[in-house]
């Protein structure tokens, strides 16, 4: 026995090893990993970003370079620090609290301490840096905005978080990414790729040369230059005409898809996120909750759609063969419906009405006659339901677009089951849901939504997925965009439709906005909306709305504007759409009187009334201000409030 | 003589070629751990690992000198060579050169011994040669405190030079005495010691007195039939106390904070975070970057000079003490493996040739010998792991280090010789 002491010792020691081996380095060891490795250095070298051109190839976002100053905390050596907070412009107290907050946030990574020096900073501190240890600078790339439109489509780069470094490894801490617009959509194309060096050090930090002689190194690649849909000048003019105002303007080439213009009101300078006042201008941005300029209106205000919906009310009718283009209604000032006999307004003036005047007068009783007729066309009012929706969504309408833009929403084309949800207890009908008739209801949709349908119509029938990308270099275009989405409308009920919006501008709600020589199609509209007020339901001015496209044959441009609470369609949509259609088909404008109508009014008065506190008028009950005198009563009543 | 020329060849390959094996991939590991750069020559006498080659090459002729020296010389001349083991520790206290805080080199020129590689082999042979005395009965408690004599001047010398480490291999012949026949008790005792010490220090006197004290009891009462006197569990329960009582006084005035340290982690002693925290950032500091080279070795490893943070010298020391890690970064789990199976066979090998010595001196010193490789094996790698406290002793045949290497060669091919004399011993 005593012979088996030592031995079982020892295998037992053995036995042991060998299980600790094993946990340590199969259990709990990870597959290696050289980015893991603190035994090797990385050195990133980024690539140029590629630039962005618009359709006529005009330069929009190049690059410019920064500096930053980086710090290793461990690093850092007892320094002058009245020296170098007078080079840097900060203050000791700014020093302490940065160098602190990145001692917290890790002693050993190197990180940035102070951002985007200006030039001439550089310039000093370069000569100097050698006397602060732990500290270096680094040389980075940032845009440089050669406009100042289009903020939000262009969009911005800024650090990536620790999200988006979860989600793709590619990046690293203080890596720059696309954030909005087409840096988001086109970013991997935009980036390039960057390139990497593997440098062995030792314990104390120093580099002992190339890891493995730099055969794992990379070098890096060029982002991709990029050019976009965008015409520029034509997006600098809506901004223009959409100063003072709040909405969107979305125009799209229809035999293509490609976005023309994409304005959301109010913008601002994309410089202003470029650089060490980024984060301050971003919060002001981001805290108007008046304007909400980092809102594209474009893009994510759903609305009712208004009046433009009749044009696929009449559409629907037409291919479900309710009606004919001879079909004759009589609008008594409004249509009566239901068993307590509720009436739907009209202010087409009344009388008989077919399909041309239904649309060019925008005849309400006209609308909810063909509607009733549609859904009436089955027993099954659910069925018949389903079969209008179905048309009205094979327009773009009630989903996403899948556009190359990141964000969007759905809008709201309602169907069968939409209502059984809503009406568990008792049948509903057609006039239950009248309201869909006039784009009023629950039908929503968002103005790239109404400008899609636009150009569906103007293409009589089918429409290409909108985009906003043209090129990039040394790529073909995504097949998604030169593929045709056919509507579920036959061709031939088209042209009575376009017929009647050419009358529209030849004689019906829009007639006073005609261009000469440009035969316009369109239709005015106006959507109620309401907002809460300390939780109260409160119905604000009507948004002014207004779709288009031009010429009538062979279209070139489909557009769609929201101007929130504008009152009626014609009144500032239908002006900017004139102005715009004549700005992008003629290059310049012969109906000045339009455009200055336009850019000397204001709406600043009427997005301000719900925050006033004060009880206000809407609609009619409302006047447009002039730029001047809404200044001057502005100024008035800020020394008003200073009396008293 | 023509006897003895055939009975030469009688060596223990197994253990012979174990041996080589061993030297030989510690010497790879090494010139890893130490390469920078160009490599010149391997025999850049600048270089650890050049060095370490020219250790080896001398390393053969000393076990040629070994084996052709003949087997009775070191039976008769044990005390002599142990007189001499104990002259050159004493020696170290008027002319030793001190390095890293312990005084146990001999600077010749530009090299430098460490005699207290070469006392382990010595005291193994004085135990073995006072064991098998015909005189000697390890029965007797006065045979028991000579032989522990033995062990203890050596000891008490390498623990006044500040080589802790050294000191505590020297507890490795207990196994020897146990094989040799010392009571139960010792071994009882043994652990007893073991499983106070960690109990006082982790949970105070107080509650290792209860502890203590309810298994006693209980066996009094309980377990055991006759024999009732009460005064002899009581007796023990003062003992166990005053041990433990003395543990914690030697653990608070007596060690040295840094070893006070490397308990208090192992124990996980310490309670407040913040405290634990700069502990391990400065005293694990060691223990953590050797995990984590070993770790990141994998199953496979790296391979051969491809290990990155052996390159980037992030273990410290880790050509002589934490060589394991390098094995364990550039060779993964397999390599890892194999060295330690290696050991293992390599001491079982001695284990199994001792018991069939004819003579108690080869087997007493066989059984040292590997008792002697255990301590050091399990010391050095269960260290490297974070198994146990860090204690600086080096792993036999893969330190870097003349004196070890030859320490522990001579210790080897010593009892190689005696063993290849068995036959001749009748």
């Amino acid at each position: 026995m005593r012979k088996l002491l030592l031995f079982s010792v020892v295998l037992l020691v053995g036995i042991v090893f060998i299980i600790r081996l094993f946990y340590l380095q199969v259990y709990s060891s990870e597959a290696y990993n050289i980015y893991e490795d603190n035994a090797i250095r990385k050195v990133f070298h980024y690539p140029k970003r590629g630039y962005v051109y618009d359709r006529k190839g005009k330069l929009l976002v190049a690059n410019q370079p920064s500096y930053d100053v980086m710090i290793i905390p461990r690093e850092v050596k007892p320094l002058d620090t009245l020296e170098f907070c007078g080079l840097l412009k900060i203050s000791k107290e700014d020093f302490i609290k940065k160098y602190n907050r990145n001692y917290r946030y890790s002693p050993r990574i190197a990180q940035v301490f102070l951002a985007h020096l200006s030039k001439e900073n550089y310039a000093v501190l370069s000569e100097k840096m050698h006397k602060f240890e732990g500290f270096y600078i680094q040389k980075r790339s940032l845009r440089d905005y050669q406009t100042t439109i289009g903020a939000n489509v262009l969009g911005y780069i800024a650090e990536a978080n620790q999200k988006e470094i979860n989600a793709d490894p590619y990046y690293r801490m203080g890596d720059l990414i696309g954030k909005q617009g087409i840096e988001l959509s086109y970013e991997n194309e935009l980036r390039g790729v960057k390139g990497v060096k593997f440098i062995q050090k030792d314990r104390f930090n120093r580099d002992l040369g190339p890891y493995k002689n730099g055969a794992f190194d990379t070098i890096p690649t060029a982002g991709k230059d990029v050019t976009v849909t965008i015409d520029a000048e034509l997006q600098e003019y809506g901004e223009l005409l959409m100063q003072n105002k709040v909405g969107g303007i979305v125009a799209i080439e229809p035999a293509s898809g490609e976005i023309l213009s994409l304005i959301s009101a109010p913008s601002y300078n994309p410089n202003l996120l470029v650089g060490r006042s980024r984060s301050r201008n971003y919060t002001k941005l981001n805290n108007d909750s008046i304007h909400l300029p980092l809102i594209d209106k474009g893009l994510l205000r759903m609305h009712e759609p208004g009046s433009p919906f009749k044009a696929l009310i009449a559409l629907t009718a037409l291919q479900e063969g309710v009606l004919d283009v001879n079909t004759k209604v009589t609008c008594y000032h409004g249509y009566v419906y239901g068993r307590n006999g509720r009436k739907m307004g009209c202010h087409c003036g009344g009388g008989v009405r077919v399909l041309n005047t239904g649309i060019s007068k925008s005849c309400n009783a006209y609308f909810a006659t063909a509607y009733r007729k549609t859904i009436e066309k089955y027993d099954d009012a659910s069925h018949a339901m389903d079969v209008w929706s179905n048309h009205i969504r094979s327009f773009g309408l009630g989903n996403y677009l899948g556009y190359d833009l990141t964000i969007g929403k759905k809008g709201n084309i309602p169907d069968g089951a939409y209502y059984d949800k809503w009406y568990p207890d008792f049948k509903w009908q057609a006039t239950t849901t009248l309201s869909n008739a006039i784009g009023q209801g629950e039908v929503l949709v968002t103005p790239i939504q109404l400008a899609n349908m636009t150009a569906a119509i103007a293409n009589r029938g089918y429409y290409l997925t909108p985009h906003i990308i043209k090129s990039i270099e040394g790529q073909n275009l995504d097949k998604k965009y030169t593929t045709v989405h056919n509507t579920t409308i036959e061709k031939r009920h088209f042209e009575p439709v376009i017929q009647g919006l050419f009358d529209v501008y030849n004689k019906g709600t829009a007639a006073f906005l005609q261009i000469p020589g440009i035969e316009i199609c369109g239709k005015t509209g106006t959507a109620e909306n309401f907002t809460k007020i300390d939780s109260v339901r409160t119905q604000l001015t009507d948004h002014s709305i207004f779709i288009a496209f031009a010429p009538k044959d062979n279209p070139k441009i489909a557009i769609a504007v929201l101007v929130e609470n504008g009152y009626f369609g014609a009144r500032f949509a239908g002006r900017i759409a004139s102005l715009m259609i004549e700005k992008y088909i003629k290059g310049n404008i012969t109906r000045t009187d339009l455009e200055t109508w336009v850019t000397s009014r204001t709406l600043e008065h009427e997005y301000e009334k719900p925050f006033s506190g004060e009880p206000f008028g809407i609609n009619a009950n409302s006047r447009v201000l002039l730029v001047e005198d809404y200044e001057r009563e502005k100024k008035a009543k800020q020394s008003l409030n200073k009396l008293e | 003589m023509s006897l003895d020329r055939n009975h030469n060849l009688k060596f223990d390959w197994i253990t012979i070629l174990l041996f080589l094996l061993l030297v030989g991939f510690g010497w790879v590991n090494i010139f890893s751990a130490s390469a920078t750069g160009e490599i010149s020559s391997y025999f850049d006498m600048s270089q650890p690992f050049g060095k370490q080659l020219i250790f080896i090459l001398f390393t053969l002729v000393l076990i040629i000198l070994i084996l052709s020296i003949e087997a009775k010389f070191y039976e008769r001349f044990a005390s002599v060579i142990y007189l001499a083991s104990i002259l050159s520790l004493l020696g170290l206290f008027v002319i030793g050169k001190t390095v890293n805080g312990a005084t146990s080199w001999y600077a010749i020129g530009g090299m430098t011994l460490q005699p207290s590689e070469f006392a382990k082999m010595a005291t193994a042979l004085a135990v073995a040669k006072y064991i098998s005395d015909l005189q000697t009965n390890i029965k007797s408690v006065n045979d028991q405190i000579k032989t522990a004599l033995i062990i203890f001047v050596p000891a008490f010398l390498i623990l006044l030079q500040n080589d802790a480490g050294s000191t505590i291999v020297y507890a490795s012949f207990f196994f020897v005495f146990y094989r040799e026949g010392i009571p139960h008790v010792y071994l009882l005792l043994g652990f007893a010691v073991i499983l106070l010490s960690i109990s006082a220090l982790k949970f105070g006197v107080i509650t290792t007195a209860i502890i203590v004290g309810v298994f006693i009891l209980i066996h009094h009462f309980f377990i055991q039939k006759k024999n009732k006197n009460i005064l002899k569990p009581i007796f023990i329960i003062v003992i166990s106390t005053v041990f433990a009582f003395s543990v914690n006084f030697f653990y608070s005035n007596v060690l040295k904070p840094h070893q006070q340290d490397r308990i208090s982690l192992w124990l996980r002693l310490e309670k407040d975070p913040a405290k634990l925290e700069a502990m391990k950032r400065d005293i694990l500091y060691n223990l953590n970057e050797s995990e984590k080279a070993i770790s990141s070795g994998g199953f496979a490893g790296k391979g051969f000079l491809e290990g990155t943070r052996t390159i980037g010298k992030f273990v410290p020391e880790q050509h002589t003490d934490y060589i394991f890690s390098t094995v364990g970064e550039e060779w993964g789990f397999i390599g890892s493996s194999i060295v330690v199976i290696l050991f293992v066979l390599l001491i079982i090998r001695i284990l199994h040739l001792s018991e069939l010595q004819k003579s108690q001196f080869s087997r007493v010193y066989g059984y040292s010998v590997a008792s002697i490789f255990l301590m050091h094996f399990m010391i050095n790698i269960g260290m490297v792991m974070g198994l146990i406290p860090t204690i600086g002793i080096p792993l036999p045949f893969f330190s870097y280090g003349g004196s070890g290497l030859w320490g522990f060669t001579i210790l080897l091919f010593v009892f190689v010789k005696l063993d290849s004399n068995r036959i001749n011993e009748w």
